[in-house]
């Protein structure tokens, strides 16, 4: 007996809510031929339920529909009407705000009113602005000689795939599918098999919105299985990938022996946060504090380092802490005033709380927390290491989870230089009130986004990417649209003279 | 020359290799190359020289100093052809009137784009957000033997114009005109370790390159199995953004309401038979409209049968030379023989001429059905399959069936079909009423298993770059 698509979850607080848990292909939700697959709440590590996977049959089936619909119809949809579905699917999104949001808080353990207020209300912000590049994707002409005609035209790629992680459900959904949109390109979309369920909730309302069937293709399944056969996919002409550095690896290297297909990868962070001694410190620790602890550490942008200038070091580390306790309310994602959720799975409690006691026996010293918190749920307190130098584990290694390793430095080139020694390059920060020292330090970091006196602020139109093995490519602002399009140059050649 | 340029230097590399005469099948000299310790003093000159001043150079001097190199190269540009027709066997002719003017075109247009790489100021809340368009730092480039000197200027170019040093590993089969560039780059002046050239095997030195740590981008053309490895290595190693140019098999068009018969002929000719068929571009499936059929044919095989095949340098008289190497000849002759074994009809040529040196008859085949080998595999050489077709979409079906989409070619009359057919047709470029028109300033590059990126143009600044965006809080 298959199980049905719909099934009824129980909320802690009692309600009830139904799921989707079939592949959404072609518009349709149909069962998967792989293995089903639990997904556990990670606040009481109890299943919610099991959701249907996808095995090689169901990947060529979802590529194929994606293939078909984008050669038959959706490239031949105006760029107008393309902008007008993103916005009625931002609209529907906004309509079922809080259903979207309960879903990401219940399968992620992130805080529901942290899911409504940013995870949702900036994935309705990032489609609802792709929508408006939709009909502005410019090719050029090009002026080479008298006799030729010669222009660029900026093509959809045809069929993406797209592999996304666990940490940001609905949101890491959005920066993948909405600049794809507006290129005018189809999707297949592998979510995490940890966070199924909120991406079949946003599949409905894709139907509902009126996209053709086959613009949207979303399954699930593990990486190794679902995530490769997309990967090595024939007909798949570009994967967008985030998540860890290890498999980013995996995607390129499939992509080598494939065929070659377009890539962008983002990946890793360990990110450092320089405050220098002329900074407003107590804004500074607060920012900071944000920086690391905002979803649960879970975030490849998280400032997991912090470099302090020795003169201000006891002070901030004071106001830090103060802040840490005053915003940082640990509890169950439904309470209204919880900041902090559970971490995502048991093994990644289990790994940060191993890296906790490798920052111990390495010599740094808990500053705060350091422990499990409760006896139910992947809880873990907000931790502060003190006493680190930049060779240290926890200061090499991206740990994601809430705990930050906090260093000294005397001067700021070496803050510079303990900052770029990193195999890591996706984000950073400088707290300073002096206007050469944010331009000096912004320009020397080797990091694709530099935010100064502030941290974590991120914006639809700006660019975000990694340099080094943090990945390649950009995510949200008009960079974007260069990952998702192909450029054709046409030359006319017009004189009759050879 | 015939060491390894490092740090403005010519040094001793691991071993030798021989270069030879592809006319006459003898030795012309000896040159050093490089194996993994060669590779690395040259990775480390380049790195110095980044991080001890070029990264913060004025861009007004990077500009000064790539128009002196394209000067100095101008003033040698008989010498340079003549290096590139001893030691490829291309024409003369060829390299002195349309390689080393691009060379020269392609310098002299990022040498007037140093100083003009915008980032953006973008509208936020209570933010000043902009974004750097920053150098990348050590770059490498591989470039193959067939437009030796052309396809060193498109890797060093952009690179240079966008600040960042490079290390270019030439062919092993072309290394000479390289070499003499790198004299003229210690003559204009470039710091040492800003640009390097090397030669070596592709298994030692280019495997070397993409897989070393501190190379942060590497640009490769060159075949499609190479492209593929250098992939995998980049992967297996620090992630390295990689840029493929690789080969092609692109088809070109011609339709029966063509304007002018002889200049389709001519184009058609030239786009596969240029360079003895050795161009990535070449247009080495023929489409002719069953209306056109007959008369297109007659013309072309005439053409063909005229062309004069012969040694670049005792036969200044001479389209075409001879192919690469001994194993280019053999692996040409291969595919021949494939095409008569699967069925399809020689129609011109077909053989070797001669019994020294390289050189192949252009060669036509007719007959050709779309699965047979001359059809889908590159044979970079002086061979072209020719197909009837009917109609449009027919067509347009079969130019498509291909993994690779690197160009295309369309000869009409009809504003309608010339705007319909280039905009279905899968290829990074499509050339209307002409073939093989190279600009410095529009971009070049593949769709599908042709490559990823575009060189050329102002679109290739994006693959010598890296965007950083800062976001000042002034009112959060």
């Amino acid at each position: 007996m298959v199980q049905p698509d719909l099934q009824t979850v129980r909320l802690s607080n009692g309600k009830e809510i139904t799921v989707h848990t079939h592949l959404f292909i072609n518009n349709e939700f149909v069962p998967g031929h792989g293995p089903l697959i639990e997904t556990i709440n990670p606040a009481t590590e109890e299943v919610i339920c099991s959701v249907h996977s996808a095995d090689e049959q169901d990947v060529n089936a979802a590529v194929n529909a994606a293939a078909t619909c984008f050669k038959d119809t959706w490239r031949k949809v105006a760029p107008a009407e393309k902008a007008r579905l993103i916005n009625k699917l931002a609209d529907l999104m906004e309509r079922d705000r809080d259903e979207l949001a309960i879903l990401d808080a219940l399968d992620n353990g992130k805080a529901f009113t942290v899911a409504r207020d940013v995870d949702i209300t900036d994935s309705i912000a990032c489609y609802r602005y792709f929508a408006g590049w939709a009909d502005k994707i410019h090719g050029k002409t090009i002026d080479t000689t008298f006799d030729k005609m010669c222009y660029t035209r900026h093509e959809a790629l045809g069929v993406v795939g797209a592999v996304i992680p666990w940490n940001y459900p609905t949101m890491m959904a959005a920066w993948k599918f909405a600049p794809a949109l507006a290129a005018g390109n189809c999707i297949v979309m592998k979510t995490s098999e940890i966070t199924p369920l909120p991406a079949y909730k946003f599949a409905a309302l894709v139907k509902e919105a009126g996209f053709p069937a086959g613009v949207v293709n979303i399954i699930t399944g593990y990486g190794h299985t679902t995530g490769n056969y997309l990967s090595g996919h024939p007909l798949v002409s570009k994967m967008a990938f985030t998540g860890s550095t290890a498999t980013g690896r995996k995607v390129m290297e499939s992509s080598s022996t494939s065929n070659l297909k377009k890539l962008q990868l983002e990946l890793g962070g360990k990110s450092a946060q320089i405050v220098c001694a002329d900074a407003d410190l107590d804004q500074a620790a607060e920012w900071a504090c944000g920086g690391i602890f905002n979803n649960h550490g879970q975030s490849c942008n998280a400032g997991s380092r912090i470099l302090v200038h020795e003169s201000v070091h006891d002070q901030f580390l004071e106001l830090f802490i103060k802040h840490t306790k005053a915003m940082i309310k640990i509890g169950d994602p439904f309470e209204e005033d919880t900041f902090q959720g559970p971490q995502i799975s048991k093994a990644q409690f289990d790994k940060i709380l191993n890296y906790i006691e490798i920052g111990k026996k390495e010599g740094a010293v808990v500053s705060y927390g350091g422990k499990r918190w409760g006896n139910k749920g992947y809880y873990i307190e907000p931790t502060v290491f003190t006493n680190c130098h930049n060779q240290m584990r926890i200061m090499r290694e991206e740990i994601f989870g809430p705990v930050v390793a906090i260093a000294k430095f005397k001067t700021i080139e070496e803050a510079i230089d303990i900052a770029n020694d990193s195999d890591y390059g996706l984000a950073g920060s400088v707290y300073t009130t002096n206007l050469d020292t944010a331009i000096t330090v912004t320009n020397e970091i080797k990091t694709g986004t530099m935010w100064v006196n502030c941290f974590d602020v991120f914006d639809q139109s700006t660019p975000f990417g990694g340099y080094k093995q943090s990945g390649f490519g950009k995510e949200l602002g008009k960079y974007s649209l260069q990952e998702y399009t192909q450029v054709k140059v046409v030359k006319i050649l017009r004189s009759s003279k050879i | 020359n015939t060491g390894l340029f490092i740090n403005n230097e010519f040094v001793t590399g691991a071993h030798t290799i021989d270069t030879i005469n592809p006319s006459t099948g003898k030795l012309i000299t000896s040159v050093q190359a490089a194996e993994t310790e060669q590779v690395n003093a040259a990775v480390d000159a380049a790195e110095k020289a980044f991080y001890g001043g070029w990264k913060q150079s004025n861009p007004r001097e990077r500009s000064r100093l790539m128009h002196k190199l394209t000067d100095l190269i101008e003033r040698d540009a008989e010498d340079m052809a003549q290096l590139e027709a001893l030691d490829n066997g291309k024409p003369f002719g060829f390299s002195y009137a349309v390689e080393i003017p691009l060379v020269l075109s392609q310098l002299r247009y990022f040498a007037g784009f140093c100083d003009k790489l915008h980032g953006k100021v973008i509208e936020t809340e209570g933010k000043l957000s902009y974004t750097v368009h920053e150098p990348i730092g050590v770059c490498a480039g591989i470039i193959p033997w067939n437009v030796g000197a052309l396809m060193l200027a498109w890797k060093v170019a952009p690179a240079i114009c966008c600040g960042n040093t490079i290390i270019v590993k030439t062919s092993e089969l072309t290394p000479l005109s390289a070499l003499k560039i790198a004299a003229l780059v210690k003559e204009a002046g470039f710091p040492p370790g800003v640009i390097n050239i090397i030669t070596g095997y592709g298994p030692t030195a280019g495997d070397a390159l993409s897989r070393h740590m501190k190379i942060s981008k590497i640009a490769f053309t060159g075949s499609l199995p190479t492209g593929r490895a250098i992939m995998k290595a980049a992967a297996e190693t620090n992630l390295k953004k990689v840029t493929l140019e690789l080969g092609g098999k692109s088809p070109n068009i011609i339709f029966d309401d063509v304007e002018d018969l002889d200049k389709a002929v001519w184009y058609s000719l030239n786009g596969i038979f240029a360079i003895g068929g050795q161009i990535c571009f070449g247009g080495s499936r023929l489409y002719i409209q069953e209306g056109i059929y007959d008369a297109f044919l007659e013309k072309f095989k005439a053409m063909a049968a005229a062309r004069k095949v012969g040694d670049p340098f005792n036969d200044r008289e001479a389209e075409q030379g001879p192919q690469v190497s001994e194993t280019q000849l053999k692996r040409v002759l291969s595919y021949i023989e494939s095409g008569k074994a699967e069925g399809a009809t020689v129609y011109h040529g077909g053989v070797r001429k001669g019994d020294t040196g390289y050189f192949i008859e252009p060669t036509i085949f007719t007959d050709v059905k779309p699965d047979m080998r001359i059809m889908k595999e590159e044979i970079f050489g002086p061979v072209v399959a020719i197909t009837k077709f009917k109609d449009e979409k027919d067509v347009i079906a079969q130019a498509n069936d291909t993994t690779y989409g690197l160009a295309a070619g369309v000869f009409t009359s009809s504003i309608k079909r010339a705007i319909t057919v280039s905009n279905a047709l899968e290829a990074g470029t499509v050339w209307v009423n002409c073939y093989m028109q190279v600009d410095s300033n529009s971009p070049f590059g593949g769709y599908k298993q042709s490559g990823l990126g575009r060189e050329s143009g102002e679109y290739v600044l994006q693959d010598y770059t890296q965007v950083k965006a800062i976001k000042i809080n002034i009112g959060l």
